[in-house]
């Protein structure tokens, strides 16, 4: 029946992550080490240097490392977007928007809050000035 | 578990995935994990919320451009990172059933975890020892927060590797132990990937806070 | 040696939590006593302490909510006659901090231990049945889930005898739940009972939405779900995602609290304000975590009365999803008065309006899933018609709250109170009565009296509308929340029908008491023999009540929604073997005493950990990791039902409907 041995051959639901032979080996890791590296050196660079104008930076490195989450997604977890894995996908998409809402949402929310209030915390040259 | 035996079997292939009926064990057990790390970056998520706002409240305290040593954080993310791939080369052994290979990478994937784990505390120790205690102000109250929570979970994550290599070597590669062994490495990818996070923020990006 | 505990920590000078410890200790020890000596202990052990078998984990949540039931009524009915009495110059009977202590105590226990395990009960028994499956996925987290819900619930309880509880609102806003202004053991009760059944809760929500998408029977697409599993997704979705908001927020402010963080102090650069922010993150979703399985229960209990299919199936799924993904864009409307700019507000407000929209889709629905139908009135669809009626009134002031200048005049107001009881009340305990009555044969085998059903349905609706009416006239008049005393003597008769009221719900609760008691003394009369008492469409029955270890002798195949509905008209059955087809054996997840001994162990934490006895703590912790590895070692996780067995049951139980 569904037992864990199921051929491969045919389109099925799987799990994130290892346990198939198709999709693993040492070239899909190497391949995924080499990327992080390049990626990890160059978010580490762009902090450092001078040569890159300054406000393009943060953004920069938002889409460094955005890039390399993506590649430990698809290289190191194996999660791909092909119909076998709709729901490993979405539960992955799912997470993203909640942690993006979460994230985002208390920002907007505090900035906002420390903005009105004026309170002492809300910034924090005001009370070294005091 | 074979919670399994249907009234009558279609051939497969011409029914859609959804009315397979119930998934093999192993996708069961597989994406249970997958949201247990969902749900787990979501409590980094909520950290990282809290970061973000309160990394600027220094409180006159020190903040984190003149606290932290930015090539003592290349060095960690290539600990963490190598631990990954030498993770992934311990999945490609368990796959093959290869024990002496699956010890070796284990044993390698722990050292590089441990090596992580020594560098993240004598920075600890480091900045507590230089008057940046997590209680001097709600910037290294976050800060202490966010990253000692997934120091403890590579500490966890160390713990749980030990008692998988003790599992292999006392009940061998049983499927139920593989899964634990997918699942685990699930979860030290996982880390890397909120360690993405935690050096482009908290330190690459300690100039913007 | 023994921390913060002393003989000082028990109220000996306080005579009401004294006696209601005294009596909830001698009701224990009655329970306990019973059970030594009936020499029962082996048989609970057996088949429900180590049991990681769906059917029996529901019934023990069931039966935990039906207890914190009657502790956080309690409090309400304290509360309400508290304030009955306390107007002008009197003072009432509760001193002000034994008061704040109620108020806190009754919301922490009715949204966490009363709400949650009801749902959470009903979720357990029926989705697999529903699934068409033999368990959920993870039958032995599923026990751990149970039993570290109960332990935060003995926790709650432990704080009436031995110490306080928090005295901050069941939310514990800092900076009062700071250690500065409460210095006490209160919040710690709060934050460790509830971070370990946080963790319970959170392990449930893995466990059901991987069991509803992983494991349904075949043929069963998602089109072809019943809606209570698709609320139940929802729901446990939701659970994922927003319960480890909570479990991060409790660990901050447990940090400011041990440690001496900054998180949410006034003091260091900390922001009280963020644990308001993130504490609704999660307390958005939380409400439609309770609400959207009580649309579940209703739209079963409307469709099988009715005898007819949901109307608007597809719309139905698509408003809960909906419902689902807006909750976590609203959080903000709890807290529209604390000074974010009209911008924010104003979107937050319009986001919480648009919510009413699928809410409202699925209350025309439930209306045309009646209409045309032949609606059998019995107790379960009382409910349902009562939650349609008191639910959209609540809903409405909902809306009204959602209008940022209207909150800035009814925010923190009796309004509010009146506001949320009215949706929780009307919906989610509805709800939850329904399901209980509706599902009670399935798990026994025996329906519910139906005139006690009834009574404690208008008493209960009746009692609803006295308590609660009156105190969204008094917010309008300006009564605050949480007034253990008001100098305005003209909200006084208003006050007293609001306990009038409270006596009412007393006697719905009795109503239910009896019912159950009834109910079990007239068992054989009252016995189902055919499994599926109510004519009903959904596969949990078509298997024999109680249902078998099992629940399915072989798994169905589905073909179209409402599936046994379809099968009682092509005239199949699912325990029966065809010509082809052999009895065979079936496995099974095998108990687990895991989820009791790593529970015991998180007490003896959580209770070391609130009075600093460190060394305990370090006990509690070690003997919760001991378990969890002693569970890891164990090969022989599955028992085999021989089909010798499986045969005899499945001919006996259609021998005995024959008759």
């Amino acid at each position: 029946m569904h037992d864990a041995s199921d051929g491969h051959d045919t389109l099925h639901d799987h799990a994130p992550g290892g346990g198939r032979h198709t999709r693993g080996g040492v070239r899909t890791y190497l391949a995924g080490l080499g990327f992080a590296v390049v990626l990890t050196l160059a978010s580490f660079w762009v902090a450092s240097t001078q040569t890159i104008w300054g406000p393009s930076v943060p953004v920069l490195l938002a889409a460094l490392a955005i890039g390399q989450m993506g590649v430990h997604v698809v290289f190191f977890l194996h999660i791909s977007s092909g119909p076998d894995d709709t729901n490993n996908f979405l539960a992955l998409a799912f997470g993203i928007f909640i942690v993006g809402l979460v994230v985002f949402g208390s920002m907007l929310i505090m900035s906002n809050l420390n903005s009105n209030n004026m309170t002492p915390m809300a910034n924090g040259q005001m009370q070294m000035q005091r | 578990m074979s919670l399994v035996d249907t009234l009558t079997t279609p051939a497969e292939g011409d029914v859609p995935l959804s009315e397979r009926g119930p998934a093999a064990v192993d996708v069961v057990v597989g994406f249970g994990f997958w949201l247990f790390l969902l749900s787990d970056i979501v409590i980094f998520g909520s950290l990282f919320a809290a970061y973000a706002v309160l990394a600027g409240q220094t409180d006159g305290g020190p903040d984190g451009q003149h606290l932290f040593d930015r090539a003592n954080v290349l060095i960690e993310t290539g600990c963490l990172l190598a631990s990954s791939f030498t993770c992934g080369l311990f999945s490609l052994a368990i796959e093959r059933r290869a024990a002496a290979a699956t010890y070796l990478w284990a044993a390698v994937t722990f050292a590089f975890g441990a090596a992580f784990l020594g560098l993240e505390l004598s920075e600890f120790i480091r900045m507590i020892g230089e008057g940046a205690a997590p209680t001097r102000s709600a910037f290294l109250s976050a800060f202490f927060t966010l990253v000692g929570t997934h120091g403890l979970h590579v500490t966890l994550g160390l713990c749980w590797l030990a008692v998988m290599v003790a599992q292999i070597a006392t009940l061998g590669f049983r499927p139920h132990i593989v899964r634990r062994l997918f699942c685990f490495s699930l979860f030290w990818h996982a880390l890397d990937i909120v360690w993405i996070g935690v050096f482009t923020i908290v330190y690459l990006g300690a100039a913007y806070a | 040696m023994l921390g913060k505990l002393s003989w000082d920590a028990i109220p000996f000078d306080q005579p009401i939590p004294m006696a209601a410890s005294l009596l909830m200790i001698l009701a224990i020890l009655a329970v306990l006593a019973t059970v030594l000596l009936k020499g029962w202990g082996p048989y609970l052990w057996r088949e429900w302490i180590t049991s990681v078998d769906h059917k029996r984990i529901g019934v023990m949540y069931g039966l935990l909510a039906l207890v914190m039931l009657l502790r956080g009524f309690t409090d309400a009915i304290m509360m309400r006659s508290q304030q009955a009495l306390a107007a002008g110059d009197a003072r009432g009977y509760l001193p002000p901090e034994h008061y704040d202590q109620i108020f806190s105590a009754h919301g922490t226990i009715m949204i966490f231990f009363v709400a949650m395990p009801f749902v959470i009960g009903l979720m357990n028994f029926i989705v697999p049945l529903q699934l068409g499956v033999r368990d959920v996925a993870f039958p032995v987290l599923n026990s751990i889930s149970f039993w570290l819900t109960a332990a935060g619930v003995l926790l709650v309880n432990m704080s009436l005898v031995i110490g306080e509880f928090a005295k901050t609102g069941w939310l514990v806003y800092p900076p009062l739940s700071e250690l500065a202004y409460s210095p006490g053991v209160g919040v710690d009760y709060y934050l460790w009972a509830l971070q370990i059944s946080g963790a319970g809760t959170l392990m449930t929500g893995i466990n059901f939405t991987t069991t509803i998408l992983k494991l349904r029977a075949p043929g069963m697409g998602y089109g072809r779900m019943p809606i209570f599993c698709w609320t139940a997704l929802a729901s446990n979705l939701l659970i994922i995602a927003a319960f480890p908001i909570l479990t991060a927020t409790f660990a901050m402010l447990l940090l400011d609290r041990y440690l001496g963080f900054h998180f949410f102090t006034t003091d260091g650069g900390g922001n009280a304000m963020m644990y308001i922010n993130l504490i609704w993150a999660w307390g958005h979703p939380e409400v439609y975590i309770l609400i959207l399985p009580a649309f579940g229960v209703y739209s079963e209990v409307i469709s099988t009365f009715s005898g007819k299919a949901l109307f608007g199936y597809r719309s139905m799924v698509v408003a809960t999803m909906a419902i689902c993904m807006l909750s976590f864009m609203v959080w903000l409307h709890h807290f529209f008065t604390m000074g974010a700019g009209g911008d924010v507000n104003g979107v937050f407000g319009i986001a919480t309006m648009i919510i009413a929209v699928p809410t409202g889709v699925k209350i025309f629905n439930w209306l045309f899933t009646m209409f045309g139908g032949r609606v059998r009135f019995t107790s379960p669809i009382l409910w349902s018609l009562g939650f349609m009626c008191t639910f959209v009134i609540g809903g409405m002031t909902g809306v009204l709250l959602a209008v940022p200048p209207a909150d800035f005049v009814l925010h923190n107001s009796l309004f509010l109170i009146a506001h949320f009881h009215n949706v929780i009340i009307g919906g989610v305990l509805f709800g939850a009565f329904a399901g209980y009555t509706y599902w009670f044969p399935k798990a026994f085998g025996f329906t519910l009296d139906e005139r006690y059903g009834k009574a404690a349905f208008w008493f209960w609706l009746i009692g609803f509308y006295l308590a609660f009416m009156p105190l969204y006239l008094l917010g309008l008049m300006g009564a605050t929340r949480r007034m253990q005393h008001y100098p305005e003597t003209d909200w006084q008769p208003l006050m007293i029908v609001a306990m009038i009221g409270a006596l009412f719900i007393l006697a719905g609760i009795l109503c239910i008491a009896l019912q159950l008691y009834v109910s079990i003394r007239n068992r054989v009369a009252l016995r189902d023999r055919t499994g599926d008492p109510w004519n009903g469409r959904t596969l949990e029955w078509s298997t024999a009540s109680p249902p078998p270890p099992w629940n399915f002798a072989f798994l169905p195949h589905v073909q179209a929604p409402d599936a046994w509905w379809r099968m009682k008209q092509a005239g199949q059955h699912t325990s029966v073997p065809g010509a082809e087809r052999q009895w065979h054996a079936i496995t099974l997840p095998r108990n687990s005493p895991v989820g009791f001994f790593i529970s015991f162990f998180a007490v003896i934490s959580g209770f070391a950990l609130i009075w600093h006895i460190w060394w305990m703590a370090i006990i509690g912790i070690a003997g919760m990791a001991a378990s969890g590895l002693v569970h890891a070692w164990r090969i022989d996780s599955e028992i085999e039902i021989p089909a010798e067995e499986v045969a005899a049951f499945e001919q006996a139980r259609q021998r005995s409907a024959a008759t």
